[in-house]
């Protein structure tokens, strides 16, 4: 572990270390980007979506004439005009199915049920709400546990022989072990507790622009998507369009957070439209339709159990989740995982057992299922550890701090079998939590504490050590649909030494056109502002399973430093030929081979240059290659965070007056843009904890279907933030880099709930939980320990 | 209805649907796409612009009401070829990630600061509490606006 790296490159070239200012900021900064609904076509026809108004319910009929009638609509789609071509339904990411647009039931408020195509918006959605929907409306299942009651009615009839709500069953880790663990136990702690749903709600919501050539069936489709290649794959199988024939891309995207990996019904319905019309087709979400329909996030009712020694050690963890998972069962994760990474929930403690159970059930909500900035329910998993591990600090009587430093795993332990079977490549957890207590001043604050609050307020302290799992592949172990979850990266060298980076994965604002170009500096010497960055379109990049769970910099990243390395070795024989050298008698600075023990030279770009006008004999000409990158082991970052509260006991508000957040994400390679994404992380974290949820009443209608009930934090709300880094690299990845863009939302919620039970119980409140968001009447109920309203 | 507006120092006559969003009139009938839209409930500030001298959310005013006003977009902040000190100042400082609330952000700050160049890291939260960032927990962008304010006090 050390705190800092040194930058070998210079500034100039701006290797791995620098904090170089952003690529992409010119055209941001100017009002140039491209996003999704910037793009103009001629010809171009708008889409609105009909959806349903209620939560579940039988179509008795659909009634398009008015709709038809309106001057200016071009077509009405229904589901019974997919079914035609097969395609009324489409699979999901998990392997169910989900309606296109619905043909024989409507599942959720705000489900897909037809599209008006009209020469202009405004006209598209005056015309959507001419068009009739005659339901017989059902009874609404609005939880889990209802879905699971005997009797309850069968939300998903389509599936041939299902006569219950169980989306899937899954387990992870020994169960006998932890039986015989717990069996030994001095003193068991649970607790039970709702990560409740949540909406990655990027500014910029999804859409889709189809344009179909009526000549030669070539579809080039613009996607509001995090995974373009998969995407193209999808689209291939599930519309039976010849794949050369497919063209996505993903133009500036407006922010993601895995609402943008999922293929949704209004990307399939446009493409239909634009296949059967023979005109390009637009669709734009508006945001309550981002928020009603598309991709959810969390939502896992989970049981958690610790078997403790009455001396402070962990022995073993139980855990039970049952997860809410709309009408779809459409999590974006990999297959072979029903409950995504969340049996990494044993966390950062060395621990002999642990045992998983997961159960999925089917309501009348959105289908999704997400990972919000997140990998693969990684953010449920570190919550649920750290709730448990400070409610069993608590009953022990011991400081959160100290409980946790006794029970980490070891600096000596990595790599580390966790007890459900992940390997976690290097940590060195005790150092980030000291860095933090440091960066906060911990003793400080329980000092300030004890000595109670000026105002009669109540100061509380909650830490959080989370570790995360990120950067899937192996493509042995993972894969997204059959998809094995490696990625690529190809690089040119042009002729006069400049060079375009060409990626699978695709940005959201995480800076790759900067990032990427880092690597390519560090590992050739090539100024970063002289490697073009390229994404996004799947007919001009390697393919790849896209930007999401962190896996960039760990997959992409790697791709890149591993062709740049082997773009290096045949420079070298080129070098070698300039020089009249052995390739032996060489060696490499950054940019520059030189015969060792002179003076004589040549740089990367005299190199580059003779790649292409005087190549030695018996080498092919040129300088560029491909690399498919797989991944040997997911990275593990870690860190630890410290939040201070102080609460209201009148009211029960509270608002975070100290926050230190230690990160280790291994190398940075740009340590301003790597804070950028912690920043980011820790107000989404913040927001979950403080006021950001959507919930349903008990006919499921949504609740938080725009930006006035669906509270997400300004500048106003939001905690200033006090960074700290530690530097232990991933002893696998060619950079040693870890991922980083979801530590913070990941390992930042528990922090700021366990502050908040913290003042509480130091109060003498003896509060067991209060679950997210932390609302001011769920504290005052608390404190007054009366039960109030959810 | 006929309007007449002025964008960026050029003065537009079109003819518009009463109904029509001033927001779709910037973006689709002036084709000046840096102003995004965001939410239709005026919560999130992406398709803030200075009208007449004012911070507005153009997904919430008619194209019509704008009729004789004069606009500017993050199109016109840059002048003469040269950026407005807030555009340096949100690279420099790493305000923005995805882009898409920074010309509301830049809009708003530019307001601020051609008000009050020295404003308090409260007085900025406050300006901003009108525009929605997803991406980057503000901070950075509190201190781009502050840092451009400087910028601007200095040139005097």
């Amino acid at each position: 572990m050390t705190t800092t790296v040194h930058p070998k490159t210079s500034p100039e070239v701006g290797g791995i270390g620098h904090a170089v200012r952003r690529k992409e900021d010119d055209r941001f900064i100017q009002g140039a980007g491209r996003y999704l609904d910037d793009i103009v076509l001629p010809g171009m026809l708008h889409m609105a979506i009909v959806r349903s108004p209620i939560a579940h319910g039988r179509i008795r009929s659909i009634d398009t004439s008015a709709a038809e009638q309106t001057e200016g609509v071009v077509a009405v789609i229904t589901g019974q005009m997919l079914a035609e071509h097969n395609l009324a339904w489409m699979p999901t990411l998990s392997g169910d199915t989900q309606a296109v647009l619905a043909t024989d039931k409507v599942r959720y408020q705000g489900q897909e049920v037809a599209a008006v195509v009209a020469t202009d918006p405004y006209i598209a959605r005056d015309a959507a709400s001419l068009v009739f929907v005659d339901y017989e409306e059902l009874p609404a299942i609005t939880s889990p546990q209802q879905a699971l009651e005997p009797g309850a009615p069968v939300i998903r009839d389509d599936k041939e022989g299902k006569t219950d709500n169980v989306a899937y069953i899954w387990e992870a880790g020994d169960k006998e072990a932890t039986d015989a663990a717990f069996a030994k136990a001095d003193v068991v702690v649970t607790l039970d507790t709702h990560y409740p749903r949540s909406h990655p709600s990027p500014l910029e919501t999804c859409g889709a622009l189809a344009d179909v050539n009526p000549a030669t069936g070539e579809a080039t489709i613009y996607l509001t998507s995090q995974a373009p290649h998969a995407h193209r794959t999808l689209f291939a199988l599930v519309a039976g369009l010849p794949e050369e024939n497919i063209r996505i891309v993903s133009p500036d995207i407006g922010g993601g957070f895995g609402n943008k990996v999922p293929i949704y019904p209004g990307y399939v319905v446009a493409t239909v439209a634009s296949l059967l019309l023979g005109k390009p087709v637009k669709w734009v979400e508006t945001r309550t339709e981002n928020l009603i329909s598309t991709g959810f996030a969390r939502d896992y009712h989970m049981h958690g159990e610790l078997a403790l020694t009455s001396d402070g050690r962990i022995l073993a963890m139980r855990a039970s989740i049952l997860s809410d998972q709309g009408a779809f069962y459409a999590d974006a994760q990999p297959s072979r995982f029903r409950a995504g990474l969340f049996h990494i929930c044993t966390g950062s403690y060395d621990f002999g057992a642990a045992h998983v159970t997961a159960k999925g059930a089917y309501t009348n909500k959105a289908p999704g299922g997400v990972a919000y900035r997140c990998s693969f329910r990684v953010t449920e998993a570190s919550y649920l550890i750290e709730r448990l591990v400070d409610n069993a600090a608590w009953k022990l009587g011991m400081d959160p701090a100290e409980f946790r430093m006794k029970n980490f795993i070891r600096p000596e332990q990595f790599p580390y079998r966790s007890p459900t079977g992940f390997v976690y490549d290097s940590g060195d957890y005790h150092t980030a939590l000291r860095e933090a207590m440091k960066l906060v001043d911990y003793e400080g604050w329980r000092r300030k504490q004890a000595e109670g609050h000026p105002e009669g307020k109540l100061y509380g302290v909650g830490i959080a050590s989370f570790t995360e799992v990120v950067g899937a592949g192996n493509s042995k172990e993972y894969d997204i649909a059959g998809i094995k979850m490696f990625d690529s990266a190809e690089l040119r060298i042009h002729p006069t030494g400049k060079a375009i980076l060409k990626l699978g994965v695709r940005t959201q604002g995480q800076g790759h056109e900067t990032t990427f170009a880092q690597i390519v500096a560090e590992e050739l010497g090539i100024p970063y502002t002289d490697v073009k960055v390229q994404e996004g379109d799947t007919d001009n990049t390697p393919y790849g399973l896209g930007t999401y769970a962190s896996r960039s910099t760990p997959v992409g990243g790697a791709a890149t430093a591993v062709v740049a390395r082997r773009i290096r070795e045949k420079a070298k024989k080129i070098a070698a030929h300039l020089l009249e050298a052995s390739e032996d008698d060489l060696e490499w600075e950054p940019g520059r081979f030189f015969v060792r023990g002179t003076d004589k030279g040549v740089t990367i770009q005299e190199v580059a240059f003779a790649a292409y006008t005087n190549p030695p004999e018996g080498l092919e000409a040129g300088l560029e290659d491909v690399c498919y990158y797989d991944p040997p082991n997911m990275t593990y970052p870690f860190g630890s965070y410290i939040v201070v509260v102080e609460v209201d006991p009148g009211d029960g508000t509270w608002k975070v007056v100290d926050m230190a957040a230690v990160d280790d994400c291994g190398v940075r390679i740009n340590p301003m843009i790597v804070e950028g994404q912690i920043m980011g992380g820790l107000t989404e974290g913040f927001a979950k904890a403080n006021m950001q949820w959507i919930t349903f009443d008990e006919q499921g209608n949504c609740i938080g279907s725009n930006f006035l009930d669906y509270l997400v934090p300004t500048a106003w709300e939001t905690p200033r933030f006090k960074l700290g880094a530690t530097v232990t690299p991933s002893p696998h990845h060619p950079l040693g880099a870890k991922g980083v863009g979801e530590s913070a939302t990941v390992g930042s919620p528990a922090a700021y709930v366990n502050a908040v039970l913290d003042a509480l119980r130091r109060a003498g409140h003896p509060v067991e939980n209060i679950d997210m968001p932390v609302l001011p009447h769920r504290v005052w109920g608390a404190i007054q320990g009366v039960a109030v309203k959810p | 209805m006929q309007i007449t507006v002025t964008v960026n120092g050029t003065t537009y006559t079109s003819d518009v649907e009463p109904r029509r969003l001033l927001v779709d009139y910037i973006r689709n009938d002036l084709g000046l796409t840096g102003t995004h839209i965001g939410c239709d409930t005026t919560s999130c500030g992406a398709c803030t612009l200075i009208m007449d001298g004012k911070p507005v959310k153009s997904c919430t005013i008619l194209a019509v009401q704008a009729d004789g006003s004069e606009i500017r977009t993050v199109e016109g902040l840059k002048r003469d070829g040269q950026l407005h000190p807030i555009q340096k100042a949100f690279k420099e400082h790493h305000g923005l990630q995805c882009g898409f609330c920074t010309p509301g952000m830049m809009m708003v700050g530019s307001a601020l600061i051609e008000q009050n160049p020295r404003p308090s890291e409260e007085e900025v939260r406050w300006a901003i509490s009108g525009n929605i960032c997803r991406c980057t927990g503000y901070q950075n962008i509190v201190a781009a606006i502050q840092a451009a304010g400087r910028e601007l006090a200095e040139r005097g």
